[in-house]
């Protein structure tokens, strides 16, 4: 067993309404950021996590975003890094 | 008919449900520990409001992991009634006996108000004691309330006569302004597929006296008790 950091992106479903992504995206637009058209705001999370290569680790991961750190309805996760610690 | 009330940590309405229940409808209740495996024989289970697990990771996401949702959704499996109100609600989603999700409010302010929902469906054990149409006054007090599915899943519960309630202003009607967080379609309230589980995000016990400025919550416990026999 090796030990691997995972870090995971989670954000709303494209499509569902993200009010606070709306008001900061309004906000930068008001500081001249004119470029931005979308804005959303989720949880980033990062697991120490014990598993027996990285591609175990991020099965590991995705079961774990599949059953409780994403909400299947309205969240689409993303695994943005796992690297052996 | 017994009620069993869930306290999760950070339930906070479980205190006003048993109010309503026992002193204002004479009924017996009880309050279930969220570690406790046992329904203690209730015949009705309430998911109070509150902010369990101080709302971590999602609103509901963590309490569906209490030892007690397990014999919870058991009882709801064999029909007996759930009813999720406010964190009860976002609970009860989060476990899956209710399709679809919470969010945080449109506006992104918690809202506490007394609001009006209007009845859509009167053949539910939750609503037996209402006409269609009827108009309740009811508090909400919620920062993530706004009920969000997929276009299919909202296109089923409306063709199923699932939508139990809906926001609507002081004529019934639906407009912009009577839906307090943006609530997809200006629902309120659900009900399941076997009509035994209801979320809705007002509170109806705490609109149980007219001391309180309402008395139009005692229809839904009136409907069950109506309905539901033990």
């Amino acid at each position: 067993m090796s030990r691997f950091r995972v870090a995971v992106h989670i954000v709303p479903r494209k499509g569902i309404l993200d009010p606070q992504g709306k008001a900061v995206s309004d906000a930068l637009h008001s500081l001249g950021f004119d470029g931005v058209s979308d804005t959303r705001i989720g949880r980033h999370i990062v697991l120490h996590i014990a598993a027996t290569d990285a591609n175990a680790a991020n099965d590991q991961v995705r079961a774990m975003c599949d059953r409780l750190l994403a909400n299947p309805v309205t969240e689409d996760f993303e695994i943005a890094t796992v690297e052996p610690v | 008919m017994k009620f069993g009330i869930v306290t999760f940590p950070g339930s906070n309405c479980d205190y006003d449900s048993y109010h309503a229940v026992t002193d204002v409808l004479g009924l017996p209740a009880v309050y279930l520990w969220h570690k406790s495996t046992d329904l203690e024989g209730v015949d009705v289970v309430v998911l109070p409001g509150g902010f369990s697990y101080g709302d971590y990771l999602r609103a509901g996401a963590i309490a569906r992991f209490s030892p007690i949702m397990r014999e919870v959704a058991a009882h709801a499996r064999a029909g007996g009634p759930v009813l999720g109100i406010c964190n009860g609600f976002q609970i009860a989603c989060e476990a899956g006996l209710l399709p679809g999700a919470l969010l945080r409010n449109s506006g992104l302010k918690f809202v506490g108000d007394t609001v009006r929902v209007r009845v859509e469906n009167a053949d539910t054990m939750f609503s037996a004691r209402c006409e269609v149409g009827d108009v309740l006054r009811i508090p909400v007090a919620h920062g993530d309330g706004r009920y969000t599915a997929d276009d299919e899943t909202l296109d089923r519960l409306e063709g199923e006569g699932r939508v139990v309630f809906r926001y609507v202003n002081a004529a019934g009607e639906r407009d912009t302004t009577s839906n307090p967080n943006g609530s997809m379609r200006d629902i309120a309230g659900i009900i399941s597929a076997e009509g035994n589980v209801l979320g809705i995000m007002p509170h109806p016990e705490r609109a149980m006296e007219d001391l309180v400025g309402s008395s139009d919550g005692r229809r839904i416990f009136e409907s069950l008790l109506a309905r539901v026999s033990a």
